[in-house]
């Protein structure tokens, strides 16, 4: 049993580091377009514009936003990373090496999602580090921070794999984060407080698992949130749980790997 | 003991093409065994069902006698598989992607590093061993999948037309490789277009057509129910007409070929006599098709069923 263990985690580790190696050799694409869209975002909306928008909740908008800049970048590079990974190795048919193994399902299902998580999280720091060069971050709660910032990345990460799973072609991997997960983003409370919004909006927001998400690493940073804390983490581990519930069925059945 | 037992196995694909119609099959440990067929008769279906690649319909799969549907981790330990179609990350470096794939059968780094430099070295590609795989050529790429499927040393090697493509050098030389890993004790399942390479390697042989298996049997006996062979013999003086020897049936190519077919009854002596006594001299000869291949193409009836030759 112990034996069966062992191959498992060096099976787990084996997807990981690979997808790791992934990253760093195409760092053009995977690191650096989202720290310089993050850099593009604090000159524009936090210098140029923010100066004129002044506070946001209490607090200077450049140090509104960078929290949820971090998040953006985090959850656009987590889901990218597995969805364009795990179709990629279909596409061309590698997946195979990993199919015909003894590795059980689930075992490739969270050493996707770890690789994800991987890139989300070296994105967000890379973002964190820009956000420092423009602005003061506060630390008032860590484990917020680490705990939303990790629950995020696995959401999307699963999120991603999922996406990848369906897809038949390159574009229906882009589908998804052009016509869902922007506008869910960016509507997500990324740049303004949900108070400013009417009722209606309002309500409407608290529907938008990102508005959670972004609400509760900001908390960990400004302790400020528009959301309940605690129900947000709860949103976030239900929804990993159902999105890897998903995941793991699709690849029971082989749907999109197997005739 | 049986490396691999398939029962009445059955794949409908969802737009109603029935791929295997009730396959059995032996395969016993040890063995060098060639599955051959035409395109589109069910090898890689077959194949990809015994790798999980491909869901059956119907059946049974035993692998080392673990069945595919309750012990399919231990099933999948046993087997390694080189595709039909390249299936490698071409931005990969050819150590990397066995080094991995041991990883994916559990094996330690450590170990891996080991063996990677093992079959790569016995492949001919530790010098390559850096190199993105996309920069191989289409034989180093075919070499690199049999070295993955080996990291994890499986019982059990099913090789879906590996020398496809690849010159007759480097054909010749994984010959040998193969021979010697089957004589180490890896019982090893080909699938291949030349038959040639099928007759040379494997003592049995099974011959699928339209999703049934046409013929089983050891491959000495399957080349023993040829009734007749043809051979080219070729003359020191040409001939203007077809000489006529009683009991074999001789046409003229060329002035200087000779076509002859021989019964299994009869021996070649009698002929060579008979043509030196009329002053024809034979300076070489040759089989005019594979054996193998006459066998081939008698069981796989293209018009109709398949037929065995009487």
């Amino acid at each position: 049993m112990r034996a069966v263990g062992r191959a498992r985690w060096i099976g787990f580790k084996t997807i990981v580091l690979r997808e790791f190696g992934r990253i760093l050799r195409i760092w053009g694409q995977t690191i650096v377009p989202s720290a310089v869209t993050a850099a593009l975002y604090f000159v524009i909306f936090g210098s140029l514009i923010g100066s004129r928008i002044g506070q946001m909740d209490g607090v200077d908008y450049m140090q509104y936003i960078a929290p949820g800049l971090i998040m953006m970048a985090v959850i656009t590079n987590a889901y990218a990373n597995v969805s364009s990974s795990f179709f990629g190795a279909k596409f061309q048919r590698y997946l195979e090496e990993v199919s015909v193994s003894p590795l059980p399902n689930w075992i490739v299902v969270l050493g996707y999602v770890g690789g994800g998580v991987l890139r989300g999280l070296l994105v967000g720091l890379a973002v964190t580090v820009i956000s420092l060069i423009f602005t003061h971050l506060p630390v008032e709660h860590v484990p917020s921070i680490l705990i939303a910032v990790l629950l995020t990345a696995i959401v999307f990460s699963l999120a991603g794999f999922i996406n990848g799973v369906f897809a038949k072609n390159f574009d229906q991997v882009n589908w998804i984060p052009t016509f869902i997960l922007t506008p869910l983003t960016y509507f997500g409370g990324v740049f303004y407080s949900i108070n400013l919004l009417p009722e209606w909006a309002r309500t409407l927001s608290f529907a938008n698992p990102v508005l959670h998400m972004v609400n509760a690493f900001r908390y960990g940073f400004l302790g400020r949130s528009d959301v309940d804390v605690a129900m947000a983490f709860s949103i976030m581990v239900v929804s990993a749980a159902v999105l890897f519930a998903i995941a793991l069925t699709l690849m029971e059945r082989g749907t999109g790997l197997r005739d | 003991m049986e490396a691999l037992a398939v029962r009445g196995l059955v794949k409908r694909y969802r737009n109603g093409v029935e791929a295997l119609k009730g396959v059995d099959l032996t395969v016993q440990e040890g063995d060098f065994f060639a599955l051959l067929g035409p395109n589109g008769a069910g090898k890689s279906t077959l194949i990809g069902i015994c790798t999980s690649l491909v869901t059956k319909t119907a059946g049974s799969i035993r692998v080392f006698g673990h069945d595919i549907d309750v012990e399919l981790e231990a099933a999948k330990a046993c087997i390694g598989v080189v595709p039909q179609e390249l299936n490698l990350n071409q931005f990969e470096t050819p150590e990397t992607i066995v080094v991995n794939q041991a990883g994916f059968y559990g094996i330690p780094r450590r170990v891996a590093r080991e063996r990677a430099e093992k079959y790569l070295t016995q492949l001919s590609l530790w010098d390559k061993r850096h190199k993105m795989a996309r920069t191989l050529s289409g034989g180093m790429k075919r070499r690199l999948m049999i070295a993955r499927a080996l990291m994890h040393e499986p019982r059990l090697l099913i090789l879906d037309e590996p020398t496809a493509g690849v010159d007759i050098e480097i054909r010749r030389s994984m010959w040998d490789f193969l021979r010697e890993l089957n004589v180490a004790g890896t019982t090893i399942i080909l699938t291949t277009h030349y038959l040639e390479e099928a007759e040379s390697l494997c003592r049995n042989i099974a011959i699928i057509d339209r999703g049934r298996i046409a013929e089983s049997d050891r491959m000495d006996r399957l080349l023993l129910s040829l009734h007749t062979e043809s051979f080219l013999l070729s003359l020191r003086t040409p001939l203007e007409r077809s000489p006529s020897v009683a009991g074999y049936g001789l046409s003229l190519v060329d002035p200087l070929t000779l076509e002859v077919e021989v019964s299994k009854d009869r021996d070649l002596n009698e002929l060579f006599t008979r043509l030196s006594g009329e002053g024809i001299h034979v300076v070489s000869m040759r089989n005019k098709v594979n054996r193998l291949e006459e066998v081939f193409m008698r069981l796989v009836d293209k018009g109709g069923k398949a037929t065995v030759s009487p």
